[in-house]
């Protein structure tokens, strides 16, 4: 029997999300939307899914919002203790696989999908997906999120090997923005993130600078389009 | 969120999969955790969710000497028990055969998430120690698992430093161990492996599913390739296969999984285990037939068909 009451009171957070990570000759590029959903309506609308888990390697997080900060929050604990220890900074495959560990040892209760990609001085740029389940997989590059859907058949054929850091981010804001346009559960603004081994470097593509794609129009001010 | 403890329990609910789920439980007995998954109106609600339990105008709750716990915390580790769980991403079938020489095993590179192929370069053959190799199908983290199981035993053994090392058939065993003991935790490993080696000269092939089933022959399949391959292997296998004639079948039984089954994909692998060693080839794709004049034109005389 159907209750009656807001669904928007009662749904967990979750991040609908378009996130996504892209290997570059010299570093590595993660993407983001900005929109994170109760139900139908969107708690944040500038959300930032990039999230760091230490100075050189960053985390993606789709899905569940809870699920995917908490993950996170124990991955950045793990890998500081851990970085303390080691005396130097973590590489992205240990981040990855603490992430991992995470994910797969209590899988039936989260629902996050992540991605960890960073820059460390072994491997250069390596990006890693694990979705849920907690499959861990060395991908050139990966995408997560409900907004993924429409983006299998966009990279088959735009994602070519060996890309420059231009082309790469080019590609990243292209694809989160198409996703953009037709989830739902993804919108906002886009985020990138480029880690090389010079640092990190955040850019911000406000979600009204965005490329405008098939039956989407412009703003223009004024009345002119009721007064002509 | 507290735990709900019910010394009645719903023998009606107004959805029939959950109440088919409750009456089954009580009949049997049951004490403990439950997750029921049903569907009602078009969201997924979980045991963790009150809206299913709370007792509706349409719901005829009767006394009952069973107790149900309704547990909807969180637990952590072993404390997981009592939850089967699904797979995620899944690997399809996986071919065994032995030949004059040695094992043959063969998979293809997809993972898929759901109907979706969604990555298309994982590796589903893997060497473990010097004279086994393992294939799984079904979900691709519980076999990176395995694999973690494995590779802490081979590490072991090798340790002992005894000039011996583990045969296929002992892994087959340890194996099937942990695929049973978590099958009877309902806490199960999603997969069915293919594990194949040769050891002094004998040739081992045998299968491992998630519930702890175990058995050896001389030619297997998992997943789509029980129904599909091993009918091949039956007609054409013997003894004295090549490697050549072995991979020819092998190939015969992929190119026929790859046209039926949809989670199939062009790209896969064959390992080869003697008592050399183990080889697996690089990906490659497979020949295949759409040249037929039935297929141009199918609906020849009889338009609208298919």
């Amino acid at each position: 029997m159907a209750e009656f009451g807001c669904e928007w009171n009662d749904a967990p957070h979750s991040m609908g999300t378009t996130i996504m990570a892209v290997q570059y000759d010299g570093g590595v590029i993660l993407g983001a939307d900005s929109r994170t959903t109760t139900g139908v309506y969107v708690a944040n609308r500038a959300s930032d899914k990039i999230t760091e888990l230490t100075e050189n390697v960053y985390i993606c997080r789709s899905g569940s919002a809870a699920d995917s900060q908490l993950v996170s929050d124990y991955a950045r604990y793990f890998l500081n203790q851990h970085t303390i220890q080691l005396g130097q900074n973590a590489t992205v495959k240990t981040a990855a696989n603490i992430v991992r560990q995470l994910s797969y040892g209590n899988k039936s209760f989260l629902e996050c999908g992540l991605i960890v990609a960073g820059w460390d001085k072994y491997e250069k740029g390596s990006v890693y997906g694990i979705p849920l389940g907690g499959t861990i997989l060395r991908l050139p590059f990966a995408t997560g999120g409900s907004g993924s859907s429409y983006l299998y058949g966009f990279l088959d054929q735009a994602w070519k090997e060996g890309m420059s850091k231009q082309e790469a981010e080019e590609l990243v804001v292209k694809a989160v923005s198409l996703a953009m346009a037709r989830d739902g559960s993804s919108g906002g603004v886009v985020r990138t993130v480029i880690i090389d081994s010079e640092g990190v470097t955040r850019h911000f593509y406000p979600g009204d600078k965005l490329p405008l794609y098939y039956e989407e129009i412009a703003y223009r001010p004024g009345l002119e389009p009721m007064t002509a | 969120m507290k735990a709900r403890k019910w010394t009645q329990f719903l023998t009606w609910s107004s959805d029939p999969s959950a109440r088919g789920i409750l009456v089954w439980l009580s009949s049997i007995g049951f004490e403990g955790n439950l997750e029921v998954i049903g569907r009602l109106g078009s969201s997924r609600m979980s045991g963790r969710d009150s809206k299913l339990l709370t007792p509706s105008p349409l719901c005829l709750v009767l006394p009952s000497i069973h107790t149900l716990t309704f547990l909807p915390e969180r637990k952590l580790g072993d404390e997981n028990r009592g939850r089967p769980g699904y797979p995620y991403v899944t690997g399809t079938s996986v071919l065994g055969i032995k030949y004059k020489d040695g094992v043959l095993i063969a998979a293809d590179t997809a993972a898929s998430y759901g109907s979706t192929v969604r990555y298309k370069s994982v590796e589903r053959l893997k060497a473990c120690g010097k004279h086994c190799l393992i294939g799984a199908s079904g979900e691709i983290s519980d076999f990176q698992q395995i694999l973690q199981y494995v590779d802490k035993l081979i590490l072991n053994d090798y340790m002992w430093d005894d000039g011996n090392n583990l045969s296929p058939k002992d892994i087959h065993n340890y194996l099937t161990r942990i695929m049973y003991n978590k099958r009877n935790n309902f806490d199960p490993l999603w997969n069915t492996l293919v594990l194949g080696g040769v050891k002094n000269g004998e040739k081992y092939l045998g299968v491992v599913t998630m519930i702890g089933v175990q058995y050896v022959d001389n030619h297997v399949a998992s997943g789509f390739g029980n129904h599909l391959a091993r009918p091949i292997f039956r007609d054409e296998w013997h003894e004295n296969l090549t490697l050549e004639e072995g991979i020819q079948l092998l190939e015969k039984a992929l190119t026929v999984l790859f046209y039926r089954d949809r989670s199939a994909i062009n790209k896969v692998q064959v390992a080869n285990i003697t008592e050399a060693g183990i080889n697996i080839s690089e990906p490659y794709a497979l020949k295949t037939n759409w040249d037929y004049n039935a297929f141009k034109n199918p609906t020849v005389g009889a338009e609208g068909s298919w």
